[in-house]
């Protein structure tokens, strides 16, 4: 197949611009929306009635949500097969949780209105210099953008630079979270070690266990991921997006017309790892904790399954799959909790064997046939698939 | 009454034992009898006799016992001798865990059924612990194993006296065994420095210490050194020397701590080899990515296991048929990974990953479910377990020891599967060159299925090593995929060699570190150092030349 053929099929199969996430988009903020309204406006115990404790659970999957965007935008868009987006999420989630520490005052055990409680019991005598400042609730959310933004930044610089590609560099993200697994675990790193942050209070004077506050975060998540669906939208459709996608497809190529392909890979990676931050900002406080064990590279991979259940490349295939899973998560360990990890096992080697591009692709692929009527149709879009996917590895 | 007899006859004893000694001393070696009576009846006597009389038993036991008197002679002295009031049967009371329990002092067989009541205790005091303690002394000293000579010596270290001392010096004057020969004159020596009337006997003393790595000599060099000036025996020329010598003890044991690190880094080494060497040849080799490597390192450990259930009364024997058991079964699940899910991804690495991570989480449930969540206990044969001590301050682990060696011994075996046999040559043509292996008539699928299966059964058996230094439980493999990953591209994909020298060189540096940083941050160090090297040497420390590197 001919550059120009497989980049046209590429683009058939995903880049409409416009029509595809916008419809999406509406849909989510519908049902979010509808969801809060039921939930503040139906008296408790009418059938109509959204507990909170759904809402909480939902805004936790949209904050899953937007952590498999972040993985689609770089694995599904540029073929970087990231191990470690965890780390950002985490990263993300650690600023917030030191912010909402902070606001704790002295309401904690220890009653300490500087320190935390952790760090009383430490016997620590003053604030580690990385918490200064973390009361104040702008300095946090920039933490939550620069340390995920500078990280990413610095490892897809060093590794993009001398061209680590395809498994190596799975492998490398998986260790870089990994190492800061073990680092954030340690009590002399000053973020409370395996316990983590927890016991938050109120976020800028709002309680967090109140009914409005929390639907209040999961709307701004839904926005979020909505605003985030539309950026990457964008961006995969701009100039920038048709690069990144060429450097998918044959990253040498894509160097020796002129492009810096390393340059284009770096800022998509710092991009995905702010998106990912964001998302475990917002997850924080919903939840309630963060500890060290969301640096776990389980999890990490875990996002990755989603984002292949959904369809990768399709943005809102991320969604969806992140949806999905871990509806099926919060049932199955419900039901049958030994059963979940032999789901997910499974769920790995048959959606990579038989499931390719995903549920969004074998949508479309339906599609297609019944609109067809001929399948002729389906010989195509596997071969293409073929060559994307071996674009993707190579 | 009779209490007040008995503790005047305790006190006698306490008070005349030197005269009461040389007396009856002189009449059992008069008495024609003593040497006729054996060992049990004079065991019998010591039910019988009192504290005073049962020296001369002692003595005749001494003679004719031998070295078999040690553990009577030791029971006594712990004062756990017991003889049972109806029958006069002589036994030795053991204390496990607040559970009492006696046994014939002599045949060792148990004797149930006793209480505290049915038994009376065979009395000793402090004359009959002093003979017992030298009596002990001299049988080892006369010992005809030189170790036991050796030990007998090193346990007298902290309890030197003139009688002591006195054996010592005359076991010295018919020693011929250098190393007991040895510890011998570092007891003089210490002694010597210990009770020495003049300066120069006390330096020649300290000589004598200089070179010993004994705690018992570094304490007493340690009190010399750092004695007072108004102290009694203070000499500021013995107490510069001793300080002297110390700190040339002191060099001494820190080289030996040196090579004990040493020693733990090989140890990790072999570790970080073990389980990185099957991945060697499934990623370095056959270019497949596979993140189940680590669950075929637990099957092999669960495989250990089960064996050990299966043969509980055969432990020694079960590490040998473990190790064949835990190839084919973590080489059998190897195959079928490979023909059910791998053949079907071939050149799609990305996808070969994700699948493999599926097997590995399935894998882990599956040995959840099936056997427990928690880690199963893995006995270690007793020919493994212990430390082989070198001197004073450097012990070998055995069963590290072992593994070293057998990590190594699995390596060249590998080197020599890979370089001499058809099927190490298949391998390599198949992988470095797909379609034309295929032309020349090589079964590149059934090659593929045999390497990956070799590949497996290697971790397979890296799990049964594991299995005697961690604990086994389902996320044992876990642990060490990140690792070896580490280890393999470290040393350059698709070569063992640099899989041997990056293992041992990241085991190394891991125990080098440690100390400094703590072993958390060690490792952390070392995977930041290795994403670094990464970006300096893409290719790892060896990496492939010509058309095998593309």
């Amino acid at each position: 197949m001919s550059t120009s053929g497989m980049l046209q099929s590429v683009f058939k199969d995903r880049g409409q611009p416009g029509g595809r996430v916008m419809p999406f988009v509406i849909i989510l903020l519908v049902v979010t929306v509808l969801a809060s309204a039921l939930n503040l406006l139906t008296p408790e115990g009418s059938a109509l009635h959204v507990s909170t404790y759904t809402i909480t659970l939902l805004g936790k999957y949209l904050c899953y949500a937007m952590l498999a965007l972040a993985v689609d935008v770089v694995w599904g868009y540029c073929g970087i097969l990231s191990l470690g987006h965890g780390a950002f999420f985490a990263l993300g989630g650690y600023a917030m949780g030191m912010y909402l520490m902070r606001q704790i005052g002295d309401r904690g055990v220890y009653g300490n209105p500087l320190l935390p409680d952790f760090m009383v019991f430490l016997d620590w005598q003053e604030l580690p210099w990385f918490w200064l400042g973390m009361d104040q609730f702008w300095v946090a959310m920039i933490m939550v953008l620069l340390v995920p933004g500078v990280l990413a930044y610095v490892f897809g610089f060093l590794a993009f630079r001398s061209r680590v590609t395809g498994v190596y560099l799975s492998i490398m993200t998986q260790a870089l979270t990994y190492a800061l697994m073990l680092a954030f675990f340690r009590n002399e790193m000053g973020f409370g070690g395996n316990n983590g942050l927890t016991d938050f209070k109120d976020i800028l004077g709002f309680d967090l266990q109140s009914d409005t506050t929390r639907i209040v975060l999961f709307l701004l998540t839904a926005g979020f991921l909505c605003a985030a669906l539309l950026t990457s939208h964008w961006i995969m459709n701009s100039r920038m997006g048709k690069v990144i996608l060429a450097v998918r497809d044959s990253e040498a190529r894509t160097r020796f017309i002129g492009y810096k392909t390393e340059t284009y890979k770096v800022w998509l990676f710092v991009y995905s790892a702010v998106i990912a931050a964001i998302a475990g900002a917002l997850y924080v406080p919903q939840v309630g904790i963060i500890n060290p064990g969301e640096f776990s590279p389980i999890n990490s991979i875990e996002v990755v399954i989603w984002v292949a259940v959904g369809g990768r490349g399709t943005l809102i295939g991320a969604v969806v799959g992140a949806l999905l899973v871990n509806y099926a998560k919060t049932r199955f360990t419900a039901i049958l909790p030994e059963g979940w990890l032999f789901m997910l096992g499974a769920l790995f080697v048959l959606v990579t064997l038989y499931l390719p591009k995903g549920l969004i692709g074998l949508y479309s692929q339906l599609k297609q046939q019944l609109g067809a009527g001929k399948p002729a149709a389906a010989g195509t879009g596997k071969s293409s698939s073929a060559a994307k996917t071996e674009g993707a590895g190579a | 009454m009779k209490q007040i007899l008995c503790i005047s006859l305790w006190l006698m004893g306490c008070l005349m034992p030197a005269v009461s000694y040389s007396e009856t001393l002189t009449d059992a070696l008069e008495s024609p009898a003593a040497t006729t009576r054996t060992v049990p009846e004079l065991v019998q006597e010591l039910t019988e006799k009192s504290l005073t009389q049962a020296v001369p038993v002692l003595e005749a036991l001494e003679q004719q016992g031998g070295e078999e008197m040690l553990p009577l002679f030791r029971t006594m002295l712990n004062g756990d001798l017991y003889y049972v009031k109806d029958t006069s049967q002589v036994v030795g009371k053991t204390d496990t865990a607040g559970e009492e329990s006696y046994a014939d002092i002599l045949t060792k067989a148990a004797v149930t059924g006793l209480g505290s009541r049915d038994v009376k205790k065979i009395r000793v005091n402090n004359t009959l612990r002093s003979y017992l303690r030298n009596a002990i002394a001299r049988i080892q000293l006369s010992s005809a194993n030189p170790h036991s000579r050796e030990q007998a010596v090193l346990s007298l270290l902290s309890e030197l006296d003139n009688d002591t001392v006195g054996q010592i010096r005359e076991a010295r004057a018919n020693e011929s065994v250098e190393e007991v020969q040895q510890a011998m004159d570092l007891a003089l020596a210490m002694y010597a420095l210990d009770q020495g009337s003049s300066d120069i006997e006390k330096l020649d003393a300290v000589e004598g210490l200089a070179g010993s790595l004994q705690p018992e000599a570094r304490n007493m060099l340690r009190k010399y050194a750092e004695m007072e000036p108004d102290h009694a025996d203070y000499s500021a020329r013995v107490s510069a020397a001793a300080a002297k010598a110390l700190e040339r003890i002191q060099e001494k044991v820190e080289f030996y701590g040196f090579i004990d690190q040493l020693f733990f880094g090989l140890s990790l080494g072999s570790v970080l080899l073990l389980a990185a060497i099957g991945l060697a040849i499934t990623f370095g080799v056959m270019g497949v990515i596979n993140m189940a490597h680590g669950e075929m390192i637990m099957l092999g450990a669960y495989t250990t296991y089960v064996i050990q259930q299966l043969m509980p009364n055969h432990i020694d024997l079960s590490i040998w048929i473990a190790i064949p058991a835990a190839f084919v079964v973590s080489g059998l699940v190897g195959v079928a990974i490979e023909r059910g899910v791998i053949r079907h991804l071939h050149g799609r690495p990305l996808e070969t990953l994700l699948a493999t991570f599926g097997i590995s989480l399935f894998l882990q449930q599956l040995v959840r479910t099936v056997i427990s969540p928690q880690n199963v206990p893995v006995s270690t044969p007793d020919w493994m377990a212990g430390t082989l001590q070198i001197n004073p301050v450097w012990s070998l682990t055995l069963n590290r020891l072992y593994i070293l060696a057998f990590a190594l011994l699995v390596f060249f075996a590998l080197l020599i599967i890979l370089k001499k046999t058809n099927l190490g040559l298949n391998v390599r043509a198949v992988s470095q060159n797909r379609a034309m292996a295929r032309a020349m008539g090589v079964r590149s699928d059934r090659v593929d299925a045999m390497t990956f299966g070799l590949g497996s059964g290697i971790a397979g058996i890296a799990g049964v090593a594991l299995s005697q230094l961690t604990n086994v439980g389902p996320n044992l493999g876990q642990s060490y995929i990140i690792d070896s990953f580490m280890v393999v591209v470290f040393g350059g994909v698709g070569n063992l060699w640099g899989t041997l020298v990056a293992a041992f060189s990241l085991g190394i540096a891991n125990k080098f570190l440690e100390p400094v940083t703590g072993a958390v941050l060690a490792s952390i160090l070392v995977l930041v150092f290795i994403i670094l090297f990464i970006q300096k040497r893409p290719k790892g420390l060896f990496p492939q030349k010509g058309r095998a590197a593309e």
